[in-house]
């Protein structure tokens, strides 16, 4: 297509319009792609076992049954405990609202303090922190394990959200950090001649304004320790275990019947948090995470 | 004293922070080097016994298959990426009605767990239930695609499952990108009569770089941290297919019960992302202090 615009100029009439709609027809077969396994979940879940042997993959169910779905909620096994997801979705709320609150606010503070109130040395911690963000988790995964055990903390809920806030943190700087060196430095200068302090001006100047970033922050946090797999399935026993590490359990079961009704709904049940997040609040996400990344 | 204590402020407010990633991170990281260098097994042990673990390490076939397979899952998985993301962030680029819609669609995946993610693509890459039954039920009963459960397929399935989940991510970086291109400079090079196909050639995407680079950098870690979709899709298997340096690092910790090995294979992961995020970081650090 070398002499073939995409869009306007020159062409015939008839040519472009022809283009026009492959491009339609493009998009819309990547959206089949990206759609499919949603649908095939979602279809799934809503079948009698015996309609998913006899029927195809992208077949509608014939009859709609929620059997599944209540059995992935409140029946289905992870290993030898029978409960369903129920008390793992638990966890992982108990585990997620803490660690995405007190990374968030630890790191709004930070990220105050390396955009507005720099001194010697800054910098270069700074940079200890983002080094930080990028280290693979298998490299503090022994240590982690064995400092949560002389603790008393392994396998624990509060042990979790530790790990969760820890690691999150040079993301939280990071976000705020970026977002904060945009508000101009005279601001501060004036309320500090104003005889306003450190926290004053936090509080009633950058927090209020805050709101954007704060809700990239959550939603990125949200997502990383909600999905989060690795030091889930590390750290946590049967009590604590998040919902993606009972997921994987109930999934990879091997006693009795395989029942695949069961383990779509669970993964939809498991994954349902973080997709409605993001599809209510997913725009202001991406506005937020590409304005820094496209910046950066 | 209250003087003092209010110019220290913004060094309290950030001592907590600098002593968790000093302890937490760089405390954990020498740990784990001390640790890859012993002949620690169940439990650790603190006699340095020089590169014994290396050794072990690279006369293993098994790591020898898990770092290969991160290389070549590495590589398929960014650069699809990335050229199905800047193929699909140019298409939506092109004034179409439905971009919210498609743009959500695309993105989606983004949002789930590997392990949820995981669990759908097993179902549908299962050979007696998903796409190969169904192309047979449609009267292709020599239809074949089994790649799921074929030792020198199965890694491709998981370069399948990792791209659906990343792509759109690099389709929204790169449409992010598209926009921020002046819009001055297009419409004059649209005025001269270039057509469309080379002012996306000749001006936009080389004024990308950076946002190339982010994706790069984004992806390439993603890859070398991957874990979740293996455990989820293959479980390492069929044998050690499908095996990655993740998932080689976490059966030698927690069911091998060989610490050192597991040390010693964490700190090479290390080492790869370093590699590669240094010298990223360096560029960027020093771009913002000129």
């Amino acid at each position: 297509m070398t002499d073939m615009p995409l869009t306007r100029s020159s062409g015939s009439l008839i040519g472009r319009r022809v283009l026009r709609w492959a491009l339609y027809a493009m998009l819309c077969v990547f959206a089949l792609y990206y759609l499919l396994p949603l649908f095939v979940m979602v279809t799934t879940s809503l079948k009698s076992l015996e309609e998913i042997r006899t029927g195809s993959l992208v077949a509608l169910p014939r009859e709609i049954t929620f059997d599944a779905w209540s059995k992935a909620w409140s029946g289905a096994c992870t290993g030898i405990q029978c409960e369903g997801l129920k008390p793992f979705f638990w966890n992982s709320i108990l585990i997620s609202v803490p660690g995405v609150l007190i990374s968030t606010l630890i790191g709004a503070m930070n990220g105050y303090v390396f955009a507005q109130w720099r001194f010697k040395g800054a910098n270069l911690f700074f940079a200890f922190l983002l080094f930080g963000c990028f280290i693979p988790f298998q490299v503090v995964l022994l240590p982690m394990a064995r400092m949560l055990g002389i603790f008393g903390m392994a396998g624990t809920i509060p042990g979790l959200i530790f790990v969760h806030t820890i690691y999150g943190l040079g993301f939280t700087t990071l976000f705020f950090r970026n977002y904060y060196v945009t508000i101009p430095h005279e601001l501060v200068r004036a309320a500090k001649i104003d005889g306003a302090g450190f926290f004053r001006i936090f509080w009633s100047i950058f927090l209020p304004l805050s709101l954007p970033i704060c809700v990239v922050t959550i939603i990125w946090q949200f997502t990383q320790i909600w999905n989060d797999f690795l030091f889930g399935v590390s750290f946590s026993s049967a009590g604590s275990q998040p919902v993606t590490v009972a997921l994987n359990n109930i999934v990879n079961s091997t006693t009795g019947v395989k029942e695949y009704n069961v383990d779509m709904a669970a993964a939809i049940i498991a994954g349902l948090p973080t997709l409605l997040v993001y599809i209510v609040a997913g725009k202001y996400f991406i506005r937020g995470l590409t304005a820094g990344s496209v910046k950066g | 004293m209250t003087d003092w204590l209010s110019r220290h402020v913004p060094k309290i407010v950030l001592a907590p922070t600098f002593f968790a990633v000093l302890l937490f991170v760089y405390g954990f990281i020498a740990w784990t080097a001390w640790v890859s260098l012993t002949r620690s097994k169940l439990m650790p042990r603190y006699e340095i016994d020089g590169l014994i673990q290396y050794d072990r390490l690279f006369s293993n076939p098994r790591w020898d298959t898990a770092f290969n397979n991160l290389f070549i899952f590495g590589a398929l998985f960014i650069i699809i990426s990335m050229v199905l993301g800047l193929m699909l962030a140019i298409f939506l680029d092109q004034k179409i009605r439905i971009e919210g819609a498609l743009r959500t669609i695309y993105l989606y995946p983004m949002a789930l767990s590997m392990i949820v993610t995981g669990t759908a693509w097993k179902w549908i890459l299962n050979p007696g239930l998903g796409i190969q039954a169904m192309v047979q039920g449609w009267g292709f009963p020599n239809f074949k695609f089994d790649w799921l459960i074929d030792p020198k397929m199965a890694l491709y399935t998981i370069v399948l499952a990792a791209i659906w989940q990343a792509s759109g991510f690099v389709m929204a970086l790169f449409l992010a990108g598209l926009r921020s291109v002046d819009g001055e400079i297009i419409k004059a090079a649209q005025v001269d009569g270039i057509p469309t196909w080379r002012v996306y050639t000749a001006i936009i995407i080389p004024s990308m770089a950076p946002i190339f680079l982010s994706a790069f950098i984004v992806l390439a870690h993603l890859a070398i941290k991957s874990f979740d979709l293996v455990i989820a899709l293959t479980g390492g298997g069929p044998g050690y297919a499908t095996d990655l340096p993740a998932t080689y690092m976490y059966a030698m910790a927690f069911s091998r019960g060989d610490l050192g090995q597991a040390a010693s294979s964490a700190m090479v992961m290390m080492g790869v992302v370093f590699a590669i995020v240094v010298p990223y970081l360096y560029s960027e650090l020093r771009a913002k202090h000129d």
